[in-house]
């Protein structure tokens, strides 16, 4: 059990990492990392959603969606799930929690539109995972992105002096960035 | 907080810069010569391809952007050169050729030329070349008798001896143990490297296949683990700048490379442990602000 | 503010002005993930398009019903019906492009192309000015990934739209077709534009 679930990590944080092999989360992937602090904050309010859209969606479609043979409606059913629970944990945080809101509060908006949320629910319901690796999947793969983004700010930091062509400046070198890590973690291929 | 970088404090002026190259290419030549003796002109050939494509990358590359062209300062000639010694002399001139203008224009000039490139532009290319023509890239030639097989990683049984010698397949340049070792003498005898990066990346992989029952002496010797250690992981561009940083860095390219060679789909892994942690490097420098190797402090840019 | 544009215009700004994909740089998930050929870049575009165009046209529509409060989600729901029909629609008859598209289906409701169209055209336009912005927007976007799949599908497996081109000698380059070849085609590409684009502007 222990060994499955330390493989299940290696296979979503490495092997098939949300950025560098599902291109899943591009977008705050390449719009949150120029700095290290920020691109952290954005991994953790990413992690945490996935986790519980992990679980609620699994909830609703295994006791809602699939009893009322409403399946085409997942998609839809997801979306609003997503979008409440990030409404409500940022309502949640503010009040409990001011600490954690002040820093991971502002992008929690960002996530609602964020595809790795939305996609995580729907590769584990096409998946058929069962709750508890639905969530370990959210988790995991959340931290895949986690490790991305972090790793590409750093790299990008370093590249805030260097002296990259004008045209290139900006998406463009990010993108060659990250295309460049994705080779790299290419040597994960194969672990699992 | 400060802004620093991890770009080295050597390379200060052209001079400067052409002088380490120079050593690193004098260091190569032992190299050079063992893969000429063991895979015939096929090597020669490859080498020559790789280097002057490299160089004429950059020139052309410099040249259409309006900026001095510094091929003179060598770091291409080095660049080339390692491409072709850590391809299998079986590769083909037009793959060679990709290689080099990949590892000088896309890794290298696209982030602002020397010392901004975050990727060891040499291994990066060796990546791309794994990842694009994987049948040819492992398809290795066994020196002397010419016979086609596997690296010794993937099941080739050598007698220690021929480990050291070089009569092993594999890469043009990473076979023959003996002249890596007379060239890392030569690059830390005129202190063109530090000593800490090969030491602790042998070290730690050592140490690591101990633990994972593997035999110590083979895991040292086969495969590119010695010449990665000595040349690759070496790079000043792309290895941390402070003591405990590089100490992280190295341990973890010699953890990395027998992790993959255990549990990854390939049977070598130099190249990617030490990609992945060129790109953890500015965060290792980040992590431990300690002071830096050799106390220089990087001048301000223009 | 309110300049009224030609139908023309408004058609021509989504592929070339404000090209999703190349000018906006929106929507760069399945710009990346699903251009490992041709036909997949060219589908996920249409698929894009028909749900563009029609969420447009009816977020226009209803834009002086919808209460400015629960406007975001309100949007979010008519996009997501439309690509509840997409889906159903192509699984039943396009089952093989379904299965390459996979999850970036059911994603095309988080890109952010449609709900940004929705937010900054459609709901401040009548309907036919909608629908020309939503169906100039997704062409704009089919034909960014057409490109983007063409490119990635020629080098990597030396075809484009399944026709062999470059021959039995041709040794494809494989790296193109995985992940890592879709973020340097599309940041090489990005970066061509932008010098083609700033050395027009010198010239002019």
């Amino acid at each position: 059990m222990t060994m499955n679930v330390l493989l299940f990590l290696v296979s979503c944080v490495l092997t098939n990492n949300y950025i560098f092999s599902k291109f899943l989360g591009c977008c705050p992937f390449l719009g949150v990392s120029s700095k290290v602090s920020t691109a952290a904050s954005m991994g953790l309010a990413v992690t945490f959603v996935m986790t519980i859209a992990s679980l609620f969606a699994y909830m609703v479609n295994a006791w809602v969606l699939v009893p009322l043979h409403l399946e085409f409606m997942q998609t839809i059913a997801f979306i609003l799930v997503i979008a409440s629970l990030v409404q409500f944990v940022e309502m949640f945080l503010k009040k409990s929690m001011p600490a954690i809101y002040s820093a991971l509060g502002i992008y929690l908006p960002l996530i609602t539109t964020n595809c790795a949320v939305l996609g995580v629910a729907t590769l584990n319901v096409n998946n058929a995972y069962g709750m508890l690796q639905s969530v370990l999947n959210g988790t995991f793969s959340a931290l895949g992105f986690l490790l991305a983004i972090v790793l590409m700010a750093g790299v990008r930091e370093r590249l805030e002096t260097s002296k990259i062509p004008e045209c290139m400046k900006g998406f463009p070198i990010s993108l060659i960035s990250a295309g460049l890590m994705a080779i790299a973690f290419l040597g994960f291929s194969g672990m699992v | 907080m400060s802004l620093i970088l991890s770009t080295a404090p050597h390379i200060r002026t052209p001079h400067s810069t052409q002088r380490l190259m120079g050593n690193v290419l004098i260091s190569l030549l032992p190299c050079v010569a063992a893969g000429i003796y063991f895979f015939g002109w096929a090597a020669a050939l490859v080498l020559a391809v790789s280097t002057a494509s490299a160089v004429l990358a950059e020139f052309v590359w410099q040249k259409l952007t309006h900026k001095t062209v510094r091929i003179n300062d060598l770091s291409a000639a080095v660049t080339g050169l390692l491409i072709g010694l850590v391809v299998t002399p079986k590769a083909p001139w037009w793959m060679v050729m990709i290689a080099s203008f990949f590892a000088i224009i896309i890794v290298k000039q696209l982030f602002g030329g020397l010392g901004d490139n975050f990727l060891n532009p040499a291994l990066t290319a060796r990546a791309v070349l794994l990842a694009s023509w994987p049948a040819i890239m492992t398809t290795h030639v066994t020196p002397v008798d010419a016979v086609t097989s596997a690296t010794p990683l993937a099941g080739y049984s050598a007698t220690t001896m021929d480990l050291l010698l070089g009569k092993v397949p594999g890469a043009i340049g990473e076979t023959c143990k003996i002249a890596i070792l007379i060239g890392l003498a030569y690059l830390l005898i005129t202190r063109t490297i530090r000593w800490e990066i090969p030491v602790f990346v042998v070290g730690s992989a050592a140490v690591m296949s101990l633990l994972l029952g593997m035999d110590v002496l083979t895991t040292v010797l086969s495969g590119g683990l010695l010449f990665g250690a000595v040349y690759m992981a070496t790079d000043y561009v792309t290895s941390p700048m402070k003591r405990w940083s590089t100490l992280v860095y190295s341990i973890g390219v010699g953890v990395m490379i027998v992790l993959i060679r255990k549990f990854g789909a390939y049977p070598e892994g130099v190249t990617y442990a030490i990609m992945l942690m060129n790109i953890c490097a500015p965060l290792f420098d980040r992590m431990f602000p300690d002071r830096k190797l050799y106390g220089h402090k990087k001048e301000a840019k223009a | 503010m309110e300049q009224k544009k030609s139908l023309g215009r408004i058609f021509m700004n989504g592929i070339l002005t404000e090209n999703p994909t190349f000018r906006l740089v929106l929507g760069c998930c399945p710009t990346m993930a699903v251009t490992t050929s041709a036909i997949n870049g060219a589908g996920m575009g249409l698929a894009a398009t028909f749900v563009l165009l029609f969420s447009n046209m009816v977020i226009s529509a209803m834009r002086k019903v919808i209460p400015d409060k629960v406007r975001i989600p309100s949007f979010i729901v008519i996009i997501c019906t439309f690509v509840t029909i997409v889906q159903l629609v192509l699984q039943a008859y396009v089952p093989s492009l379904y299965d390459s598209l996979g999850v970036f289906i059911p994603l095309i409701v988080v890109n952010c192309i449609i709900l940004g169209r929705a937010e900054a055209f459609a709901s401040k336009n009548p309907v036919v000015d909608s629908a020309v912005d939503g169906l100039g927007m997704g062409l704009g976007f089919t034909l960014s990934l057409t490109l983007i799949g063409c490119i990635r599908e020629l080098i990597g497996s030396g075809s484009i739209f399944g026709i062999d081109l470059l021959g039995a000698a041709y040794q494809p380059m494989l790296l193109c077709i995985l992940p890592a070849g879709g973020f340097l085609i599309f940041g090489l590409l990005l970066g061509i534009i932008n010098f083609v684009g700033s050395r027009r502007r010198k010239a002019a």
